[in-house]
């Protein structure tokens, strides 16, 4: 370890660094810009500049950059010498030349880091007479607003978009001191990780716009630690709430999984929290069919009442918490419990929990994942499906780069070196679907192959790497599967990544057995991952919940139809997103009462007889399990309001009121997951994924607030004068306060990120080992899957070919990023995103149909009739075609039949959007991409 | 335009020896005539790139672009043989001449684009490069269509294409022309320009010699210094040294422009007297004018005044007097020119060109720009000096900025601020420009207002 001395201190610091991570280590305030610990040093800014002395004789030194100069023996600085210090204070007041001083309106204030090195540096007085350049803003879509006069052009936006996320669409266009980060005209941002601008900017240019619109300062928001519940990958949040509102989500750092980035699925999908349709007291259905609005205490005993009458059978959800599933399952016996999934992906995500604890692979996390230098994606859609994986994955394909920088002695920070070093050098990566992903540019190969003909590839690959030639594979597919089984055995680190989105048992095996094949063929030298996505943020939970003994749909179909089945109790699940209409029908056609917990309207819930209003991820506790095998604590934000409960709640106070045995002991959520612990071996370490409610730091509950919370005594004045007693809580360490520590906390625990001095998310480094590296406190989560000895591929088969047809099309599901989840789509912003549902369609069908985007097409399987809108994609594997899974209006359609296609001629198609510079005259201001503020 | 120079054993000409002063381009059989190619054919039929390597070395030759790196030791760098990865090598020649008051490099390509071109081949053939580019600013329309026509005749008689002169050799070369920004003429910021990327110059390390285009072992050259090549090859490295005055080697391109009587570009010994090269070659100040200061190499480098005048023009000498040779094309300032206002003229040139990277130069150049044209237009404070002198100390310090733009365009103005102060001080007491009588078409407010 090299010693360097600053400011005549000596401290040994690691060697490889840079200056200003290590400055920042060593807890030292040095203020930057540009540098971020995920992407690296490129030196614009000049902010963290130092001086460095070359021995002891030289006493004036040169001033250089902390983030562009490694770490050297007996290196002589000086950081708070005032050759640097006014250095850095003439940096920060260039940067003010042009900054508008909007501090009071901007969305940025009091989080900001340019305010914050502003006062670190102590600039103050302003001594340019010019006159500020002004630039005009964009439109830029409904998640980001864009403010270009606050820029103060330290590139780390257009860094993170296209360096870092693959973006094309913004740039820096223009030169000298008109630099502009903007597109090449007003639009929406392309990039489904366009919201992580908001973050990464170090002030006001990017701001959340669905916050903005209903502005809270950081100071205000109320925060608890959350896991997204958008997807399967699990990445933790930070939500923030004021006035029983959720105004945004943040990320919340976690070494292991999302690190600084989440995709705009997470971000900006939980405004479900605050939708119209949200259920606020339960209710009973009427003779006419509408519903009374009932007392929660009335409501508990007219479902006691009901589930006293007869057999109760109870269908959970991927997307309701561990806890909730675990008592439901109690609730009703394991016999008569479903996990509330389709048929067939109930029983692919079984196989998940079964491949992933009997494989020798591991499942990585996205940490893990960054590190690979191989890939291989079999038939998952990863940036549609779990797009924050799809970003490990790009930074994966750098291994390469990383490889060539090491040997000509490039540390791994020196971003613009690196780059310009490798270009467009990628490790090989392999990405094998049903069409096109927008992971395409980092490619080495991409192809588009029929969900058996995936599978087949996959064997193929396998057999390849064991040395064998899979009998009878068509000559191209074994020249690829040779292709792709050498670059995988000269990976270090090769990664499968596979998943159930195609609804396809053998993609998954053919995943598994290329795994294996690896570690078979040098078991010692290779770290072989195996990454499987499942579709929802609990998929991995209620399976494991459920442990196989459940009931899926046709046998709850058959025992519902013989009477077997007085009252269901569905939790969180609207089953028509599960299973055809026609037998979620039948099934609530032969039991006689239906009771239904959920959050918000849906079919389902329209159908109950009772209706519990449930409280959402933001409104109430819970564990998830995520893709990788990883249990993660998310905690109440805010008090639910009116009778919402966590559904946990409502069933353990369900089994209280009917006297169930053990539910008197399962009053509190720590009970709950002992329990749950307890009986369910697989489950038997879900506590440790983070403290139980008894955790004190410093003998003190953990704030949700931060210490500057304001207007506690005012802010409900306009309904009464007299202030509320704060709200209490006793099944989780956090309280309702300001009052508390937040310091040394496991990152499981840690509401917001705020240290003295920095009030933006760059306060992070301040509660990590080292810059970039983990909490101090712990990375939350505990893997509860661990690997095996060996996948037994013995039983499975390798899928016949896929032959087109003549007569009709297989039908293949494809996801939206914004669209195909349940839940996000109902938060406003990404609604509009969505567009509507399609059926997407290759150009030499869409040719011989006669149709072209935007037209209808009637898909027509067996009686069902669905019109939807034409997308052609030349990409599309041939003889099939695709719907947008989870959209409305394409719920109907089943992935795998066989269906005929035919054109709609009394099809009205939809106008293109209009934009600002394309339409001055829009109606609609809002949509209008010129707010015509300049600033003088 | 003059390039006459009377020819004495102390004053070959070397690389305007095929421009006569009617300046008509040479072509492949004129070139040719001239002992053009010579050194081509000599290096094919027998020497190494090692050899090659070593001639250069031993020939003291320093790089003509401004910077006078030695230009053996550059290429010496580059991964030779085993040491270097498979793939491409390339030697691009920065053609980019944007420094103000500099028209040197035109003259070579304009009327000898083939002595260039072997000049390349042979630099090309010492880095075992297999690509080659003229990266050449867009507005020099007369020698890209000269050089495109020369391309073409070399490909023709094999001195360009696959297996040059039956060596064995292979060099492919392009013209590109650059889209214009003076930042180009930094080599790093040159390779991002034509890899198609924003022109921001790159951190170094790594130099591009290891890691250059498309992350390839790159050369960048200027034109003069590879204009040298075929001539040190052919004549020998003793016969180069000799040609200088001083302690540097060859042969120079001096120019010069102002209020001088015979303003052009002479091709001098290198270490010609200052004096010299002003009273000779350009003839001396216009009548009524006096010499008040000049600026050696170009808009970027420090003033010197009349005490300077007997310095010899090579590397050492200029740099030991507070300024920098650069391209050795002076700007003259005589006494009737408001010094500011010649500042202010440059600072608003490499303002407007700074490529908006690094925050010293992006926002102070803009600055001290508003700061000159308040003083320049009679609106300046007494407190606007210091304003500039702490300008000078923020951006006009290698390592402060991302690289040597803003600490270039800061040395005329930290010249002027020591040998023009009272012209500075005037400006402020007497709230305008005392020249202004003496130049009535500038009229600064105006164009500081438009700017």
């Amino acid at each position: 370890m090299p010693t360097i001395y600053i400011d005549g201190t000596a401290y040994e610091v690691e060697a490889g660094k840079n200056l200003l991570e290590t400055c920042l280590n060593l807890g030292l305030d040095l203020p930057y810009f540009c540098w971020h610990p995920s992407m690296g040093s490129i030196g614009s800014c000049r902010q963290c500049a130092m001086v460095q002395y070359q021995n002891e004789e030289d006493i004036r030194g040169r001033i250089v950059m902390g983030c562009m100069t490694p770490v050297t023996e007996g290196a002589m600085l000086s950081l708070q010498g005032e050759t640097a210090s006014e250095f850095r204070k003439s940096v920060v007041e260039s940067l003010m030349l042009n900054h508008p001083h909007d501090c009071p309106v901007c969305a940025e204030g009091g989080e900001c880091h340019l305010q914050d090195m502003t006062v670190m540096v102590g600039h103050r007085d302003r001594r340019y007479r010019g006159k500020k350049n002004t630039h005009r803003n964009q439109y830029l879509g409904p998640l980001i607003n864009h403010e270009m006069n606050r820029c103060i052009s330290c590139y780390r936006c257009v860094r993170f978009y296209r360096d870092y996320a693959g973006g094309t669409d913004l740039a820096a266009l223009a030169s000298h001191d008109h630099v502009y980060f903007g597109r090449h005209k007003d639009g929406v941002l392309q990039s489904e990780f366009a919201g992580n601008l908001v973050e990464v900017c170090p002030t006001g240019v990017f701001t959340d716009k669905p916050l903005l619109n209903d502005y809270s300062r950081k100071w205000d928001l109320q925060s608890a630690p959350s896991i997204c519940v958008s997807c399967a990958v699990g990445c933790n949040t930070s939500p923030g709430e004021r006035y029983g509102k959720l105004k945004r989500i943040q990320n919340r750092f976690n070494h292991e999984v999302n690190g600084y980035f989440l995709c705009d699925r997470g971000r900006f999908g939980a405004d479900f929290v605050n939708s119209d349709s949200r259920l606020s007291f339960a209710g009973v259905r009427q003779e006419d069919g509408s519903y009374r609005a009932i007392k929660a205490d009335d409501a508990l005993s007219e479902v006691a009442s009901l589930c006293q009458q007869g057999t109760v059978a109870g269908v959970g959800s991927p997307r309701a918490s561990v806890e909730a599933n675990y008592l439901l399952r109690r609730f009703v016996g394991s016999k008569h419990f479903s996990t509330g999934m389709g048929d067939l992906e109930c029983a692919l995500v079984r196989q998940v929990v079964d491949t992933l604890s009997q494989t020798r692979a591991i499942s990585p996390s996205l940490h893990q994942i960054e590190s690979a230098d191989a890939v291989l994606i079999l038939g998952e859609d990863v940036s549609n499906t779990a797009p924050r994986l799809a970003l490990a994955l790009r930074q994966a394909a750098r291994s390469k780069a990383r490889e060539l920088a090491a040997d000509m002695r490039l540390e791994p920070w020196m971003d613009a070196a690196i780059r310009n070093l490798a270009q467009d050098q990628y490790s090989p990566v392999f990405i094998v679907g049903v069409h096109e992903s927008r992971l395409n540019d980092i490619a080495a190969r991409s192809v588009s192959l029929a969900p058996d003909d995936i599978a087949r590839l996959g064997f193929a690959v396998a057999a390849e790497i064991a040395g064998r030639r899979l009998d009878g594979v068509e000559t191209a597919i074994a020249a690829l599967a040779s292709t792709i089984a050498s670059a995988l055995k000269a990976a270090k680190n090769p990664i499968i990544v596979s998943g159930v989105s195609l609804l396809n048992a053998s993609v998954l095996e053919s995943a598994a057995a290329v795994a294996e094949a690896l570690l078979s063929d040098e078991p010692e030298e290779k770290n072989v991952m195996l990454s499987l996505s499942v579709p929802e943020c609990n998929s991995l939970g209620v399976a494991m919940v459920d442990d196989g003994e459940g009931v899926g749909f046709d046998e709850l179909a058959e025992r519902a139809a013989q009477g077997d089945i007085d009252t269901l109790v569905v939790l969180e699940n609207d089953l028509y997103r599960r299973v055809p209409a026609e037998k979620i029908d039948q099934i609530l056609g032969d039991i006689k009462r239906l009771v239904v917990l959920d959050s918000l309207d849906n079919a389902t819930l329209s159908k109950s007889h009772v209706a519990l209003p449930t409280a959402t991820f933001a409104e109430s506790e819970g564990t998830l399990i995520s893709s990788e095998g990883r249990a993660q604590r998310y905690y109440p934000v805010f008090v639910a309001e009116d009778d919402r409960l966590a559904s946990w709640q409502w069933l353990s106070e369900l089994g209280q009121v009917l006297g169930l045995w053990g539910f008197d002991q399962l009053a509190h959520f720590d009970q709950v997951e002992q329990a749950c612990a307890q009986d369910m071996p697989a489950l038997s370490n879900i506590a440790f994924a983070a403290p139980n409610h008894q955790f004190r730091s410093h003998g003190l509950k953990i704030p949700r607030q931060p210490a500057r919370y304001s207007g506690r005594t005012a802010m409900r004045a306009n309904v009464s004068v007299h202030e509320p007693q704060q709200p209490t809580d006793d099944e989780t360490p956090l309280s309702y306060s300001m009052e508390g520590l937040s310091v040394g906390l496991p990152s499981s625990l840690m509401s917001y990120s705020w240290s003295p001095g920095w009030n933006s998310n760059q306060s992070i480094q301040k509660f990590q080992h080292e810059a970039g590296g983990a909490i101090k406190g712990g990375s939350a989560g505990v893997r509860l899957i661990t690997s095996g000895l060996g996948v037994d591929l013995h039983n499975c088969s390798v899928p016949k070919p896929f032959q087109p047809s003549d007569t009709g099309f297989l039908l293949v599901p494809v996801y939206r990023v914004f669209g195909s989840d349940e839940l996000s789509i109902q938060a406003r912003a990404i609604a509009e995103l969505a567009g509507d549902a399609q059926v997407i369609i290759c150009s030499d069908d869409a040719n011989k149909l006669q149709v072209a985007d935007g037209d209808g097409v009637v898909v027509i399987a067996g009686d069902t009739k669905v019109l939807l809108e034409v997308l052609v994609d030349s990409s599309l594997a041939k003889g099939c075609v695709g719907f947008t899974q989870g959209m409305p209006g394409a719920e109907t359609l089943v992935a795998g039949s066989m269906v005929l296609l035919q054109k709609s001629e009394d099809w009205q198609r939809r106008k293109p959007e209009l934009i600002a510079t394309d339409n001055p005259n829009a109606p609609n201001p809002e949509h209008r991409g010129v707010s015509g503020v300049s600033y003088v | 335009m003059d390039v006459s120079s009377t020819k004495t054993p102390m004053n070959e000409k070397v690389l305007t020896r095929n421009i006569g002063p009617d300046l008509v381009p040479t072509d492949m059989t004129a070139y040719e005539a001239n002992g053009g190619y010579r050194a081509l054919h000599k290096v094919m039929s027998g020497m190494s790139s090692n050899d090659c390597l070593e001639v250069i070395k031993a020939s003291n030759l320093r790089g003509r672009g401004g910077a006078g790196f030695p230009t053996g030791m550059k290429w010496s760098f580059v991964p030779m043989g085993e040491k270097c990865s498979p793939g491409h090598k390339y030697l691009v020649c920065n053609a980019d001449e944007m420094e103000p008051g500099t028209f040197k490099d035109r003259l070579l390509m304009e009327c000898d684009p083939h002595q260039l071109i072997e000049g390349m081949i042979l630099a090309a053939y010492t880095i075992q490069a297999d690509l080659s580019y003229i990266f050449i600013r867009g507005e020099y329309v007369v020698a890209i269509e000269r050089l495109e026509q020369a391309l073409v005749d070399c490909y023709k008689k094999g001195y360009l294409g696959e297996n040059i002169l039956g060596s064995g050799y292979d060099l492919e070369m392009h013209v590109h022309t650059s889209a214009g920004r003076y930042i180009c003429g930094e080599e790093t910021a040159l390779i991002n320009a034509l890899e198609g990327k924003r022109a921001n110059p790159r951190a170094k390390p790594p130099f591009p010699q290891v890691s250059g285009l498309w992350g390839r072992p790159t050369i960048v050259n200027n034109v003069e210094t590879l204009c040298n090549i075929s001539h040190i090859i052919d004549k020998g490295p003793e016969w180069f040294q000799s040609l200088g005055l001083g302690e540097d080697a060859g042969t120079k391109l001096y120019g010069a422009s102002g209020y001088v009587k015979n303003p052009g570009c002479w091709e001098l010994p290198i270490g010609t007297p200052v004096r010299e090269i002003l009273e000779q070659h350009a003839g001396g100040m216009v009548e009524g004018r006096k010499l008040k200061g000049f600026l050696p190499g170009g808009g970027s480098t420090d003033f010197l005044v009349e005490e300077h005048l007997d310095l010899p023009m090579d590397y050492g000498s200029i740099g030991a007097a507070g300024s920098r040779m650069g391209t050795g094309t002076m700007i003259i300032l005589d006494d009737k020119t408001c010094p500011v206002g010649m500042v202010l003229n440059l600072i608003r040139f490499f303002a407007h060109e700074s490529c908006g990277f690094c925050t010293p130069c992006r926002e102070g150049l803009p600055w001290t720009r508003q700061v000159l044209e308040d003083i320049e237009a009679g609106r300046g404070r007494k407190e606007d000096l210091e304003t500039l002198l702490r300008q000078v100390k923020y951006i006009g310090a290698i390592g402060n900025t991302h690289c040597a733009l803003a600490p270039g365009a800061m040395e005329p103005l930290q010249s002027a601020l020591k040998y023009f102060q009272s012209d500075f001080e005037a400006h402020v007491e007497q709230g305008c420009c005392p020249y202004a009588s003496d130049i009535k078409a500038l009229d600064v407010k105006a164009q500081g207002e438009s700017a």
